[in-house]
């Protein structure tokens, strides 16, 4: 048994400590919102934060989540930078199958938290972990520039 | 299938079957079908073998009127990114003058209500879903209206003539009912016998960009995809399949996996051996635990290097006629100016975001199936098949595809049979979930091509003659289309682009041939299907010849199409936005390619510069007439997409076979498109009011040729073999 705060609430999973947070999440915790894309760090779907930062929750253990607190999507919408990326992301229609946007927007919003107003290169940068199918880059790019006009 | 966009009275007795009804929970329901076409149909489908589809029972409907006013949109196809889940409703709600806001859309089971308009089955693909469904579902929206105003001026003691429709009210003078508080008594009107639809000129919605309906549930994470299926009871498995294509289970030991904890069971299906458990992350590690001995069968040493040798050798001699004029060899034979060349194009894997998995619950007489599906009634079929049950008793929910590529729509309806297959040996609730290893390496790509090519140029430096060979494997081959689309031996999804090309209309001698191969590797449609190389092939061709003729390529393909007004109104926009005529700055260079498919007509050009062997795609402008824009910002992001699509498989995607086995297994060395590499796309529509096209996949096709065309004007390197790789290195 773990003890875990995930969106601000403490809570219990009886899982093994190898178990990737991502599982923990969505088999266990039934926290769907967060996604499976690769299993290897590869593409970014599953990107949550963990205190504060955004990291890939299909390789990180359970165990490197105890005593901190993971932010997954469902939680967005009560952190201000979330609230502008989401809001962005709906003004400029960004999404298509939609499978990586949750991934998307954990990896947006950590960039936007630290960097108020990133460039293309960092946005390169910072993004180019997420891998998106449907190719929603450009609209990605423009949803950051958006949110971060937004919180300036 | 000419919309049609004049004023258009529709006798309904004769064309179509209607129902409406009223709903348990009170309301109206429209179910409308249109004959379906034969021409794709399946032995044994639904379709074929429902009785009549007038006699069917009602809860299948295309739009649901409830009393609080909420209009459900049912949806006969898939969303899977390419925004049908809004532009089916701007359909229904232009005609109906419905209220936007009170929206909410469905995805349709599967049922001969839904079969396509023009395929004869339920399928979203061939960029079809708009077209085949741009009568269908404004004659649903505007027979719902007559309804209405019928049941209103019943309601008013008024004629309906007198009455009109606003956002969601039936309107007579200072009066106004809403449409909820009409439903239940519509539905037990009588459905006219014609309905009138609006004049273009009238369109509130159809031509206006609309943002998506499906955009805030995919903001916040709470769009269920078939990964999110979960409910009590519900296990799932991981299958164990043979390394090698074609393999089969020797023998299994699942002493060590049994011993993981959350593992409950292992059981043997055709495909592998299935662990099933708790949750996946059990299920994967039982599945390391496992020890299988594999029969790897014939394909063990299948080697892709050793097989494109063969594919060349192939290409050196003439295959199965797909199209042949006048006389190459004499032809030839009165010039000495000639183009030859070979190209090659390898194995592609869809690689959608969402791996694949489906979800599969049995009880006594009936099965209940959860995925992301492009065919329904084909999975449908396959799992009736499996457990002896009629189709109708296989219930399918379609959920959000998190991409689809074609991946989603399989003839052997593959990862639904064995996901039926793991449920029914297990006895409880399954999903079966693939990683991006199982995906990249399970299967169903899009095939490997070799083309050869010979042309003789004129005195003008124009093509006298067209000699070219073919060589790859066939999609259609071993599939309930094979009758369709396969004639004389030549698969037609193999030579589209080829044999039909506007370019040999004007060339007086051409021959087009197909070899095609016997390799046993799944190969599928993998989006815009045959064209995603033979325009690269076409257009890549077409440039070289500009280059041998030495004239500029814009130019010389508006003299090669110039009876071609589509692809020219195509070429001639692109050309226009990109000032095609104007340097570009030190070091950039221009590359353009146009090509049909699937009834649209796209011009690129890219903008290109390549420093130390490095490609940098900078800009990319897409023109494209598809006819109406129904929603102009889908198509942009449609057109978008494409490029993203096609730029990365052109750059970096190959899937290679070594000792039968595929040599890639996930993001890492199957490498697709990501943000530093995406150029600025820039998408112009051509005004049209020609014949609709698609949207989903005929941007991709000449996505490839206009990179490679502007590598050549950068650097004197002709590509002929993708991906680009490290080629100029």
């Amino acid at each position: 048994m773990i003890t875990l705060n995930i969106n601000g609430k403490e809570q219990q999973l009886d899982v093994p400590d190898d178990m990737p947070i991502l599982w923990a999440l969505r088999d266990v915790a039934h926290l769907t919102g967060t996604k499976f894309g690769c299993g290897m760090a590869q593409c970014g779907a599953c990107t949550v934060h963990l205190d504060g930062q955004a990291i890939r929750s299909c390789i990180t253990p359970i165990s490197a989540a105890a005593g901190k607190n993971i932010t997954t999507i469902e939680d967005m919408q009560n952190d201000k930078v979330g609230q502008a990326v989401q809001a962005a992301w709906g003004e400029i229609d960004v999404v298509q199958c939609g499978y990586c946007q949750s991934g998307q927007i954990m990896s947006a919003t950590a960039l936007l938290t630290t960097n108020k107003k990133p460039t293309d290169a960092d946005i390169d940068a910072a993004m180019s972990g997420n891998i998106c199918r449907c190719g929603t880059y450009p609209r990605i790019r423009a949803a950051i520039h958006n949110a971060a006009s937004k919180l300036a | 299938m000419n919309a049609p966009l004049k004023n258009t009275p529709l006798n309904i007795s004769r064309r179509t079957f209607i129902k409406a009804g009223a709903l348990v929970v009170g309301g109206l329901v429209i179910a409308f079908t249109i004959p379906h076409a034969k021409r794709f149909l399946m032995p044994g489908s639904v379709a074929e073998t429902a009785p009549d589809a007038a006699k069917l029972p009602a809860p299948n409907a295309f739009l649901r009127i409830g009393t609080d006013n909420t209009i459900t949109v049912m949806l006969a196809h898939s969303e899977m990114g390419q925004s049908i889940w809004t532009t089916l409703p701007m359909l229904i709600a232009e005609e109906l003058d419905a209220d936007w806001s009170k929206i909410k859309v469905e995805h349709a089971s599967a049922a001969p209500e839904y079969v396509h308009t023009a395929y004869g089955l339920q399928i979203t693909g061939g960029s079809s879903t708009t077209w085949s469904e741009f009568d269908r579902y404004r004659q649903a929206g505007a027979l719902t209206r007559a309804l209405l105003i019928s049941a209103a001026a019943e309601k008013l003691g008024a004629s309906a003539d007198s009455l009109k429709t606003e956002n969601g009210y039936v309107i007579s003078g200072d009066n106004k009912i809403s449409y909820g508080d009409l439903a239940e008594a519509a539905a037990k009107l009588e459905t006219p016998k014609t309905i009138t639809l609006k004049e273009p000129k009238d369109w509130k919605i159809i031509g206006k960009a609309t943002k998506r309906l499906d955009g805030p549930e995919k903001i916040n994470g709470t769009a269920i995809f078939g990964q999110d299926i979960q409910f009590d009871g519900l296990m799932t498995a991981m299958v164990a399949r043979s390394p090698v294509i074609g393999g089969t289970v020797k023998t299994f030991d699942a002493t060590a996996a049994k011993q993981i904890k959350g593992v409950r069971q292992v059981v043997q299906v055709s495909t592998g051996v299935a662990v099933i458990a708790d949750n996946y992350w059990a299920a994967k590690t039982g599945r390391e635990a496992l020890k299988v001995d594999w029969n790897l069968g014939e394909n063990a040493s299948l080697d892709s290097k050793a097989l494109l040798a063969e594919y060349k050798k192939l290409a050196a001699t003439t295959g199965l006629i797909a199209a042949k004029a006048g006389d190459n060899k004499s032809a030839m034979a009165k010039t000495n100016q000639f183009v030859e060349a070979e190209y090659a194009l390898p194995y592609l894997a869809h690689a959608p975001m969402e791996p694949l998995n489906c979800s599969v619950k049995i009880e006594k007489d009936i099965c209940e199936i959860w995925t992301g599906t492009q065919m329904q009634g084909t999975d449908q079929l396959a799992a009736a098949k499996i457990l002896g049950l009629k189709p109708e008793q296989v219930k399918i929910h379609t959920v959000f595809l998190g991409g689809g590529f074609g991946r989603r729509a399989n003839p052997q309806a593959d990862f639904v049979s064995e996901a039926v297959q793991v449920a029914k040996a297990a006895g409880v609730p399954v999903k079966t979930v693939w990683s991006r290893e199982d995906d990249v390496k399970g299967g169903y790509y899009r095939p490997m091509f070799v083309h050869k090519a010979k042309i003789a140029l004129d005195t003008n430096g124009m093509p006298s003659a067209w000699e070219h060979v073919a060589v790859g494997q066939s999609i259609m081959l071993g599939t309930p289309f094979e009758a369709f689309q396969i004639k004389d031996g030549v698969d037609a999804t193999s030579v589209e682009g080829t044999a039909d090309s506007p370019y040999l209309k004007n060339i007086p001698n051409y021959q087009i041939s197909l070899h095609t191969a016997k390799t046993k590797i799944p190969v599928l449609w993998w989006r815009s299907v045959g064209h995603s190389h033979t325009a690269f092939v076409m257009e890549s061709l077409i440039d070289e010849l500009a280059h041998t003729a030495k004239k500029d390529p814009l130019e010389y393909r508006r003299a090669l199409l110039k009876d071609h007004p589509r692809h020219l109104a195509a070429l001639n926009l692109a050309a226009e936005k990109a000032d095609w005529n104007k340097p570009l700055a030190k070091g950039v260079f221009r590359g353009i390619a146009v090509h049909e498919s699937f009834g649209s007509f796209v011009a690129q050009i890219a903008e290109v510069s390549v420093n130390e062997g490095e490609v940098k795609v900078h800009r990319m402008v897409s023109a494209i007439d598809c006819g109406l824009a129904v929603n102009p910002d889908s198509l942009k992001a449609q057109m978008e997409s494409s490029v993203s699509f096609g730029l990365g498989a052109a750059m970096q995607s190959e899937i290679t076979f070594k000792d039968g086995m595929v040599e890639q297994s996930n993001f890492h060395d199957y490498q697709v498109m990501r943000m530093g590499n995406m150029p600025k796309v820039e998408v112009y529509i051509v005004q049209s009011t020609e014949k609709m096209g698609g949207v989903g996949e005929p941007g991709l096709p000449p996505v490839a040729p206009a990179v490679t065309n502007a590598i050549f004007a950068a650097t004197g390197k002709r590509i002929r073999t993708l991906p680009i790789g490290n080629q100029l290195a």
